[in-house]
């Protein structure tokens, strides 16, 4: 076997992948709702937690993994719509900083409850799929069927959205409420009912990633399990540029590789420092992110 | 046929429109002028719905527009060009085409073909972002995205806005051959009052809210004082 594959290397690429897959979609989720509504929404990571434990109380009437996602994707729309229809929607045309501190204010309300809820302990979702990681000629790989359940998830997540935002008549719809709602009013699309669905996908998207990151064996749910995860997808997002997916989606990939390089050859306590780093260096260079053209900024 | 009733707008102290009445007949072009702050915008923006009036009635045929949804009123036929044109630079101009087809019953490729026939400029820059068209391609996108979803009835808000005369020329004969090849009503903001009287069957004169004139076009033209005092073409 090429040494190669087992090499710290390659290793540190396919460990950083899995979490830049998980930034990736947390940068994705938090920049759907930016380009949709304006709105920096500060309980991207508390409202998919919720959503994850609704989900989870199945698991106490012993359904199988498979119908504890449904659930929980269930309970992510219904929580994305209501959040847009009560919350939010009252916020539009408000000076920016309401919603910021609406959104903080949501989170630490989200935490508290589900925290008295169901405690601060964490719950495991047992994964179909072990955490094992396979042997190639002796020597432990960087993957097990887990990592590639979870690389493949993210993938696929975000292959859908792509396909959705550029290829369906509901993405043109959901693009053009985003940029121009009143002229899409105008032409007969349903904003309203758009901006809420918008809410409703990139909680989906935020429900999947936590489904991922408490599905394996080596953490589980709590009632803060994104908050550290929130704050590498925010920097991925700052610095793809909160108007571009791809952006997101790419930034999120090298933070997570980053992150592993620098834990990896640095220390564990300097990957926060030097992500920010990075965030402080990218503002400096493209404030309105790499992938987005400063034209595209809105004002 | 558009019917609109004693309509008065506010915005906060200030009415924009004061007992404005006037009818739009079906197949026919109404043209509507006056200065800047007249109201004609505001009007425009009342039938769509994106302004509710303050009283009045709004009538499509039978039915009451006041208070409806603008999206519901845009589904019920009612097509609006807004000032500026509202392209959507980000989208190509197929993309554009696409979303107004969107919510009409018409075969897309059928529509896009009638629209790419009507706009030649438009078929050869289908793949191009809308944001990178001239002015003049950029008032015909807008058009052409109002007029593929087949509506009955045209609301164009200063479309001659910033346009060369020779453009502005084209784009009045290609409204007025809209208006003589189907039934398509269609009521024409302008402050380019020459232009506007030239292809309209009626003209209403807007000042500061009210209605000071309404009658044929042909009229107002002829009008001295009118032409004088409120559309500033003066001999």
């Amino acid at each position: 076997m090429d040494p190669f594959l087992t090499s710290r290397i390659v290793t540190d690429i396919l460990g950083g992948l899995t979490n830049g897959v998980i930034y990736g979609m947390v940068a994705l989720s938090l920049v759907l709702i930016w380009r949709s509504t304006g709105v920096l929404n500060f309980a991207q990571g508390a409202m998919p937690m919720f959503a994850t434990y609704v989900g989870f109380a199945l698991l106490s009437y012993h359904f199988s993994y498979w119908w504890c996602v449904v659930a929980c994707v269930i309970a992510g729309v219904l929580i994305g719509g209501l959040t847009e229809r009560l919350l939010v929607r009252p916020l539009y045309g408000k000076p920016e900083i309401n919603p910021i501190v609406v959104m903080v204010g949501y989170l630490i309300v989200l935490e508290a409850v589900a925290a008295a809820i169901w405690s601060s302990f964490p719950r495991s979702l047992p994964s179909p799929f072990s955490s094992i990681h396979w042997q190639l000629a002796g020597k432990p790989f960087a993957l097990s069927p887990f990592i590639v359940y979870e690389i493949a998830s993210g993938l696929l997540v975000m292959i859908a959205v792509a396909v959705l935002f550029r290829f369906t008549k509901l993405g043109l719809q959901l693009r053009a409420s985003a940029v121009a709602p009143e002229v899409s009013r105008l032409l007969g699309v349903r904003v309203g009912r758009l901006l809420t669905l918008g809410w409703m996908l990139s909680t989906v998207v935020g429900v999947i990633t936590t489904i991922l990151v408490s599905s394996n064996f080596f953490s589980g749910l709590t009632p803060q399990i994104n908050d550290g995860i929130f704050a590498f997808g925010f920097i991925a997002a700052a610095i793809g540029g909160l108007e571009s997916p791809v952006g997101a989606i790419v930034a999120g990939v090298v933070l997570g590789i980053v992150n592993q390089f620098v834990t990896d050859y640095v220390n564990q306590n300097a990957v926060i420092i030097i992500a920010l780093a990075l965030l402080v260096v990218s503002l400096m260079i493209r404030p309105s992110g790499v992938f987005t053209k400063p034209s595209e900024r809105r004002v | 046929m558009i019917t609109i009733e004693d309509l008065t707008v506010t915005f906060g102290a200030v009415q924009a429109l004061r007992g404005v009445t006037l009818v739009a007949e079906t197949g026919k072009i109404t043209a509507v002028l006056g200065a800047n702050g007249a109201g004609k915008t505001t009007l425009l923006r009342t039938i769509s719905g994106l302004k509710a009036p303050k009283s009045g009635v709004i009538r499509m045929g039978e039915r009451n527009l006041v208070h409806m949804r603008t999206e519901d009123i845009a589904r019920l036929g009612i097509g609006h060009v807004p000032e500026g044109r509202g392209v959507i630079g980000e989208f190509t101009v197929e993309e554009n085409l696409r979303l107004g087809a969107m919510m009409a019953k018409v075969n897309l490729q059928q529509g896009l073909d009638e629209q790419y026939e009507q706009f030649p400029v438009l078929g050869e820059r289908r793949k191009q972002h809308a944001a990178k068209l001239s002015g003049g391609e950029r008032q015909m996108l807008a058009m052409a995205r109002a007029l593929i979803a087949k509506p009955s009835v045209l609301l164009l808000d200063e479309p001659s806005l910033g346009l060369a005369p020779l453009v502005t020329a084209q784009l009045m004969h290609t409204i007025q051959s809209l208006c003589e090849t189907s039934d398509l009503t269609v009521i024409l903001v302008e402050q380019n009052a020459s232009s506007a009287l030239r292809i309209a069957h009626h003209a209403v004169v807007l000042h500061v809210g009210k209605i000071v004139a309404n009658d044929t076009a042909s009229v107002v033209a002829a009008d001295e004082n009118l032409r004088q005092y409120y559309l500033g073409l003066v001999e």
